[in-house]
């Protein structure tokens, strides 16, 4: 009875997990449906959409009129490389706050996370005046810096709450066995942290990838990266629909085959981690 | 050696003296994603022709995110774009303020009388050309002639509302999912705000009086505004509130709007067999009126080549639009593309061209409502302003998408029209005191 029970929570928790995974991912499926339709085919009703002939002209036009790969450069480059300094900056603070807490550790902590509360167009203006005066404007740079300094909350607090997780014995026992703070953080601290750092690499580097607002507000030509891309093909006066959506599924098809081959250190990372 | 080392020099000094013979200036023109901006793109091989010393990049951006970038650009000096194209609303605002390079000494070749007056005099200020017009548009009626013809409807070259209004209530069959007239819903000062502006014009009302007072209280906004919803609630689509220019294509596309009345460049999409399934069936008419009202309520917007102050490429820049705005151009596209792809609302020249007028059956009417939109007197009252669907001060952006957001609002029932113009009348009347337009 009990059993019999306990599959019909599992079914019924089966079937509610499927429906909202398919609301979530449905938007994203209909993308590349329309992405592989005609601009005429593509504003009919849903089943006239699905009945309506398969093609490809629209990555064609996407392709001519666009200069894909050096959006995807830029991307590549802005995502990881935040990221990458984003976590040089991170492991040690995060340890630091993690094994030697101070008084103030938990206040540092919620003013790190405060900062992401303030709407950022609230410092466009002097932030644009800044990088205009420094020279680094639509430079890759630049929004390399700004990348990192957004994202920089959610990598400190990711690796210090796991790092919380790591018993301090085992670094204590390292320092007795002679190893400075330098090997202690190297060989001791990251290699047993390796899960949780690339959990916070992926998700870091899926933000950065579809941070929108800075990315387009910064750059013109030269650093734009794929958010400018797809920005490149929406109009108020005119039809675009299905160029917009071939775009966006090249937009995303690099970070959606990224997620899928790391979903299980993702999950890992998002479970285990931060939002724990 | 010595004679290696002498040949060695010799041949730096040479290839120094090349690279700086071929150096070449890259201009960065920031552009909207519209079908005539795309076109010039592909038209490039013909600029590089003529001036192989510049490098065009591109910027396209969707028109709102570029009306954003562009004035943050050119508000700070920032110097990110040689090049941007901006509509005939920015154009006096920035040159008055010294924002854009007067355009004073053209090439003769440009031909600058042939511009279409009406365009020419909303992009000067003081008489000076501030930027260069690409494409102009002003708002038609499209509507489909098989329906017309169906419902036992003959709508007049120069309709009045009335008229509309009777040809809407014939040509609806909501069973058969056809309404009457499709217009613009969606909030925002460049959305429904520019077509219930026009048509408040057409009955007679304006946005401001002499002292800048709003005029929303006043008996041609109250019929006007009136009008527009019992229009949109007995005859328009569903979800009308949501609907833009895109939307009200596509309907009309679909077969679905008996009438829509909106840009003159909708007729070019409307008509296109590939995209349309009405294509055979659209017939077109003058911006109505209200009986007794002498004014059309015309509206005129045209997306414009403007070079500012910050760029540090002003003669290439200046090479760029001249080219790309000139008669030259607009020969080009029609030799390629044929003369119904050539852009629209510019040029005198275009519209006495027979194969043109020929190729594109809207051309004459569009030139029609080109000419006799008056942006320095939209109403038939007095006004302080100049903008026919618009209002040509800064503070027009945060004001007409209010107001449009409470039309919006009672357009989807969520309040009564007297209380959505009363909304309009208070938050328009503070906004304007704010800044100082009101003493």
């Amino acid at each position: 009875m009990a059993r019999a029970a306990t599959t019909q929570r599992k079914a019924i928790v089966t079937v509610a997990a499927w429906i909202v995974g398919i609301a979530i991912f449905f938007p994203i499926l209909w993308i590349v449906i329309l992405s592989f339709k005609s601009e005429g085919d593509a504003i009919r009703t849903p089943l006239e959409v699905l009945r309506a002939q398969w093609t490809l002209e629209s990555y064609t036009t996407v392709q001519e009129r666009s200069n894909y790969l050096r959006h995807f450069w830029n991307s590549v480059v802005l995502s990881v490389g935040s990221t990458l300094i984003g976590l040089i900056i991170a492991v040690p603070a995060a340890w630091a706050m993690a094994f030697v807490p101070g008084k103030r550790t938990k206040d540092v902590l919620m003013w790190m996370l405060s900062t992401k509360m303030l709407p950022p167009v609230g410092v466009l203006v002097p932030i644009y005046l800044i990088f205009r005066d420094l020279g680094l404007l639509d430079s890759r740079v630049g929004l390399v810096i700004v990348l990192t300094l957004i994202n920089l909350p959610i990598i400190i607090w990711m690796l210090y709450t796991y790092f919380r997780e790591i018993p301090g014995e085992i670094l204590e026992a390292a320092r007795m066995d002679g190893a400075t703070l330098r090997d202690e953080i190297l060989y001791v601290l990251t290699p047993m942290a390796v899960p949780g750092i690339a959990s916070t690499l992926l998700l870091n580097i899926i933000l950065a990838w579809n941070e929108a607002f800075w990315t387009l507000n910064l750059t013109a030509a030269k650093a734009a990266p794929l958010t400018a891309f797809i920005a490149s093909y929406s109009s108020p006066e005119g039809l675009f629909y299905a160029k917009l959506s071939a775009a966006s599924t090249m937009a995303i098809a690099p970070i959606l085959i990224m997620g899928w081959f790391s979903q299980k250190q993702l999950v890992r990372g998002l479970t285990f981690g931060a939002v724990k | 050696m010595k004679h290696s080392i002498r040949a060695l020099m010799g041949a730096c000094a040479v290839s120094a003296l090349a690279t700086a013979a071929l150096a070449e200036t890259t201009i960065t023109v920031a552009t909207v994603n519209n079908g005539d901006m795309i076109r010039m793109q592909s038209m490039m091989e013909d600029f590089y022709a003529q001036h192989p010393d510049i490098k065009v990049e591109w910027v396209t951006l969707e028109e709102n995110v570029l009306r954003q970038r562009v004035t943050q650009d050119v508000a700070t000096n920032g110097g990110q774009f040689d090049v941007m194209t901006i509509g005939n609303y920015e154009v006096p605002i920035w040159g008055a303020r010294g924002w854009l390079m007067p355009l004073t000494d053209l090439p003769a070749d440009y031909k600058v009388d042939d511009l279409l007056p009406s365009i020419r005099s909303a992009l000067s200020v003081d008489g000076s050309l501030y930027a260069l017009p690409f494409y102009g548009e002003s708002a038609m009626v499209m509507y489909r002639t098989d329906l017309a013809e169906q419902a036992g409807v003959s709508l007049p070259d120069q309709p009045t509302w009335a008229q509309i209004k009777e040809a809407a209530a014939k040509m609806t069959d909501k069973d058969a999912g056809i309404y009457g007239i499709c217009l613009r819903g969606k909030p925002g000062w460049g959305e429904n705000m520019a077509f219930i502006s026009a048509m408040a014009n057409s009955y007679g009302a304006r946005w401001f009086d002499m002292s800048w007072e709003p005029e929303f209280d006043s008996a041609p906004w109250q019929a006007a505004f009136k009008d527009y919803l019992d229009l949109m609630t007995n005859y328009g689509p569903p979800g009308a509130s949501s609907n833009g220019f895109n939307e009200n294509l596509s309907l009309f596309q679909q077969g679905k709007c008996g009438m829509w009345i909106d840009a003159t460049v909708a007729a070019g999409f409307v008509t296109d067999p590939e995209e349309s399934s009405v294509a055979e069936n659209v017939g077109y008419a003058v911006f109505p009126n209200k009986d007794g009202v002498d004014n059309h309520g015309n509206w005129l917007w045209s997306w414009n080549l403007g070079i500012p102050k910050s760029t540090d490429a002003p003669e290439a820049a200046e090479a760029f639009v001249t080219w790309a705005t000139g008669p030259h151009y607009t020969q080009l596209v029609a030799e390629k593309q044929g003369w119904r792809a050539a852009p629209p609302g510019t040029r005198k020249s275009l519209y006495e061209n027979a194969t043109y007028l020929a190729e594109a059956p809207f051309a004459t009417l569009t030139k029609e409502t080109m000419d006799a939109a008056t942006p320095e007197k939209p109403s038939v009252q007095d006004v302080p302003y100049v903008g026919a669907q618009f209002v040509s001060i800064p503070e027009f952006q945060g004001i007409g998408t209010a107001v449009g957001q409470q039309f919006s609002a009672a357009l989807a029932g969520q309040m009564d029209a007297d209380t959505a113009l009363k909304n309009a009348q208070m938050l328009t009347q503070r906004e304007m005191t704010k800044a100082g337009y009101i003493k």
